[in-house]
């Protein structure tokens, strides 16, 4: 029993991991590509809509492993999680129905139009077709966020005698407090990745001496929306979402910034030490006082709850984990904005092409967005352990009753072996298309 | 509002059984009947802006069917698990062995994701049939044993298959030889699907001979249905009391019947759609008469302890129910907007208008 939700579990982690490192940058370079192609509209100048079609290329790759890897997560809230697929199908299944007729059937039939069509709809009708991939893309973030959000903060339900979950409100699915916060973030997130990839292949070029022209116009592309979409990340809307999880969540927060004790007189905020979960605190701690207090509740000595005020049974899971993944996450956001904010200053001094050392950084930060992203979601859900709905369905009730442990493992393992095979192929596939290179004025 | 749902749920099946169906076929043909590298990328050519579209007309099925009847979807998905998963890993080796064989021009390369392609959809026509042999058969609900639920009574869980491979046995598999007759009528009703969609689709050489190929498939088709038939009574004591009940579902065998018996002028047929519109009727004819056999079942109980699921006992709450419909139909009319202007852009012959040289 124990071993077959531990198994359903890791698949779920794995697949849904794999599938949203295609995701985020799906649906920021969608908005990447619609601006280069606007700016092709507005100026004529060829280049932008060279590089529209270039980028074009990797998201068509990326979006294919979006799909494929997609479809596995949509099956197996049924496959695995059938207890809890049964229980609360009525409410989450409303959005994830809406986010397939709303978005999938957008984004899928504009995609084709969007990469074959070029030269039958002339360049307005084709850069239309760009947006309408870009609004599918956003719509289907939206209604996922929607989901994730209320599995995070029910809402406008009622719980049966037989303990299923039914809808009396649907307009709370989207009026639902954590939906706006996470939906900004994340937003803001997928921005983030799509930019520092834009930046790292621009770099890339310029170091190589490859593409100048290109090169340059990634760089300043990529580190003007990176520099705007890095600050975004993190005021207003991490910000927001932190003091949203304070308010509904405030176990889990102590957790995440690794409160173990309540403070008088204001917490500190933690910048480096390990967790000890035996005897409750953190090891060799590196810690600013008063200013978690300031950031919450902009109370210098405002009083933030510890875990000890927490029964044990309602403390997060995973505390480590989360504790790990919130500062990963939020240690890279600082990062990025400074990183970011230098490329600026050089690049209005006109210096920036030349300064090999921010090159170099901004080709080797590639991997860094994909990792905040990734550790922004083991937050999201470490946090909301061990509930599957929170304070209300706990993870071990939703796993399905009649998949024996031999059979989730199979399936993880395949899983596994396939998307390694998956990954690599995308790998040296884009790989192929960034060293080729975008083509001037190419024929097709 | 059940009904409602159901007519839904079945319809978009139907769709996508239709559309999606003829991708797989273009893929079995591409593997069995396309020799020569031009035959090959008129297929892919005859499919490619096409099929991602498709595909998803079986994952918004699937969210219909999570949210409309929420037990359904997690009886059979867990109960299912096994063919589920794997239908899954076919469906990404369909869709990645379509989209990465034109990335790299070598011969070795395209072979490889040329037969991905081709295997993966046989494999999946043969599933889905299975997939539909399974549930009219019905399956132990509740898993009983000696007069006992093992679990719930709505839940059970199949293996791939039980050493008698029966479809009588008291442990039943996925795979017996009733659901893999079925998978085997899947297959060639979809090549033959396939064949036609390319017929419509392309001006290709190979267009000559798969007529010749739809000719005789739809000897064997006609010669399968009738045995499932026969066999049918052997499954189901009464397969037909619904239609004598209700003669107007007739309606559905005379659709399928006229689809099958169309197929046999393939020759001549004067316009080029004419064969895939007969093909169509068949499988959507087809399906309607299967549902409409074991309506208002869902999925049948094979033990005498466990009730059936229908419709009315998996179906989520009235309210969600109705608000569905206001989103739901908006939702319908945009999907057929995006469906029309596609078609209409990529209309005519897919090989003038030079799909894929990108
Ligand atoms: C580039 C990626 C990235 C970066 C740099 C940050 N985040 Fe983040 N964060 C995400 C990407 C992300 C995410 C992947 O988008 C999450 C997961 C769930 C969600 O809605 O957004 C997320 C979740 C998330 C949560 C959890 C919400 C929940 O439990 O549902 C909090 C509290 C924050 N973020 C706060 C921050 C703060 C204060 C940051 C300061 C710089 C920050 N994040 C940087
Ligand atoms: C709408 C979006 C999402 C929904 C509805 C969702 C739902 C779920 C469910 C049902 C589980 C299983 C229960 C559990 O073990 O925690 C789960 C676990 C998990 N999900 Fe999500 N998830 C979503 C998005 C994501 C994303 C984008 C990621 C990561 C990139 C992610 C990472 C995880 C991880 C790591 C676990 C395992 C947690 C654990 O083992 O404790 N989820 N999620
Ligand atoms: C458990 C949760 C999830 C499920 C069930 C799911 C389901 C799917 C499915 C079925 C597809 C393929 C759609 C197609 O055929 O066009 C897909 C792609 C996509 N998903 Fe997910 N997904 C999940 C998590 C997420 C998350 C958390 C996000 C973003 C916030 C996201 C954003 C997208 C986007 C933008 C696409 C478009 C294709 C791509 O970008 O690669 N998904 N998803």
């Amino acid at each position: 029993m124990e071993d077959m939700l531990f198994y359903d579990r890791m698949q779920f982690a794995f697949t849904i991991t794999f599938h949203y490192l295609f995701p985020q940058l799906t649906m920021g370079l969608s908005l990447l590509i619609v601006y280069f192609k606007w700016k092709f509209l507005r100026s004529k100048i060829e280049k932008y809509n060279d590089a529209a079609k270039f980028w074009m290329k990797i998201f068509a790759l990326n979006f294919a492993m979006g799909v494929v890897t997609g479809i596995p997560m949509e099956f197996q809230f049924g496959t695995n999680w059938a207890k809890f697929s049964e229980l609360t199908g009525g409410i989450i299944g409303q959005t994830l129905a809406m986010e397939g007729m709303f978005s999938f059937f957008l984004e899928s039939s504009f995609l084709g139009l969007f990469l074959f069509g070029e030269k039958l709809l002339g360049h307005k009708l084709h850069f239309v077709t760009g947006f309408l991939v870009f609004l599918g893309s956003w719509a289907s973030g939206y209604l996922i966020i929607a989901t994730h959000s209320w599995m995070q903060y029910p809402v406008g339900y009622e719980v049966l005698e037989n303990g299923k979950f039914i809808l009396n409100n649907f307009g709370a699915l989207f009026s639902n407090p954590w939906l706006l916060p996470s939906y900004l973030h994340n937003q803001a997130a997928s921005l983030v990745t799509s930019s520092f990839v834009v930046a790292a292949i621009g770099a890339f070029y310029l170091l190589n001496n490859k593409h100048n022209e290109f090169g340059k116009l990634f760089v300043k592309t990529g580190v003007i929306f990176g520099l705007i979409s890095s600050l975004l990340v993190a005021f207003p809307t991490g910000d927001w979402a932190a003091k949203n999880v304070v308010e509904h969540q405030p176990v889990t927060f102590a957790a995440m910034e690794g409160i173990f004790e309540t403070e008088e007189g204001g917490s500190e905020i933690v910048l480096i030490g390990q967790p000890n979960m035996l005897e409750k605190k953190l090891d060799n701690k590196i810690a600013v006082p008063n200013i978690l207090s300031f950031l919450t509740y902009q109370e210098w000595d405002a009083q933030i709850k510890g875990l000890n005020e927490f029964d044990e049974s309602v403390h997060p899971t995973n505390v480590p984990g989360l504790y790990y993944s919130y500062h990963i996450m939020v240690g890279l956001g600082t990062i990025f904005i400074g990183l970011m904010l230098l490329a600026v200053v050089q690049l209005f001094r006109n210096r920036l092409y030349k300064t090999k050392w921010i090159l170099w950084s901004l080709m080797f930060m590639l991997p860094f967005p994909y990792i905040a992203n990734t550790t922004g979601w083991y937050t999201a859900e470490l946090g909301r352990q061990p509930w599957l709905v929170y304070n209300l369905l706990r993870t071990a009730d939703g796993a399905s009753p009649t998949v024996s442990s031999g059979n989730t493992l199979f399936t993880l393992l395949g899983f596994i072996g396939l998307y390694l095979l998956l990954g690599m192929l995308f790998l040296m596939l884009a790989g192929k298309i960034i060293n080729k290179g975008p083509q001037l004025n190419q024929q097709h | 509002m059940e009904l409602f749902w159901y007519i839904v749920l079945m319809t978009m099946l139907a769709v996508y059984v239709i559309l999606d169906g003829y991708d797989f076929g273009a893929g079995i043909i591409h593997l069995f009947f396309a020799k020569e590298e031009k035959d090959k990328k008129a297929i892919t050519n005859a499919i490619g802006p096409f099929w991602d579209a498709n595909e998803v007309w079986l994952i918004a099925a699937g969210g219909v069917l999570f949210f409309a009847f929420p037990t359904l979807y997690a009886s059979s998905f867990s109960g299912f698990y096994l063919p589920l998963i794997m239908i899954l890993w076919l469906l990404i080796f369909r869709a990645i062995g379509l989209e990465l064989r034109g990335q790299i021009h070598n011969k070795m390369w395209e072979t490889i994701w040329d037969k991905a392609f081709g295997i993966a959809s046989l494999l999946l026509a043969l599933f889905f049939g299975v997939a539909l042999g399974n549930v009219v058969r019905g399956v132990n609900l509740g898993n009983v044993v000696d007069g006992v639920s093992t679990y719930e009574a709505h839940y059970f869980f199949l293996p791939l298959w039980n050493p008698t491979f029966s479809p009588q046995a008291e442990q039943l598999g996925i795979l017996d030889w009733f659901t893999v007759l079925l998978g085997i009528v899947g297959v060639v009703a979809l090549t033959i699907h396939g064949a036609n969609w390319i017929i419509f689709k392309t001006n290709a050489a190979i267009n000559e001979k798969l007529k010749k190929v739809v000719f005789s498939l739809n000897f064997v088709l006609l010669a399968l249905v009738i045995v499932s038939l026969l066999i049918w009574h052997i499954i189901e004591p009464k397969p037909f009391h619904n239609f004598i009940d209700n003669p107007w579902l007739w309606i559905f065998p005379v659709i399928t019947f006229t689809g099958l018996f169309g197929l046999f002028k393939v020759k001549t047929f004067k316009k080029h759609g004419m064969g895939f519109l007969f093909s169509s009727l068949f499988l959507g004819g087809g399906l309607a008469s299967t549902v409409a056999s074991i309506f208002p079942k869902v999925l049948p109980s094979t033990n005498s302890i466990n009730p059936d699921l229908t419709l009315y006992n998996v179906a989520a709450h009235e309210y969600g129910l109705s608000v569905g419909v206001y989103w739901f139909v908006i939702a319908v009319i945009l999907v057929i907007a995006y469906f029309t202007i596609q078609y209409r852009v990529f209309k005519g012959k897919m090989d003038d208008v030079g799909y894929g040289e990108h």
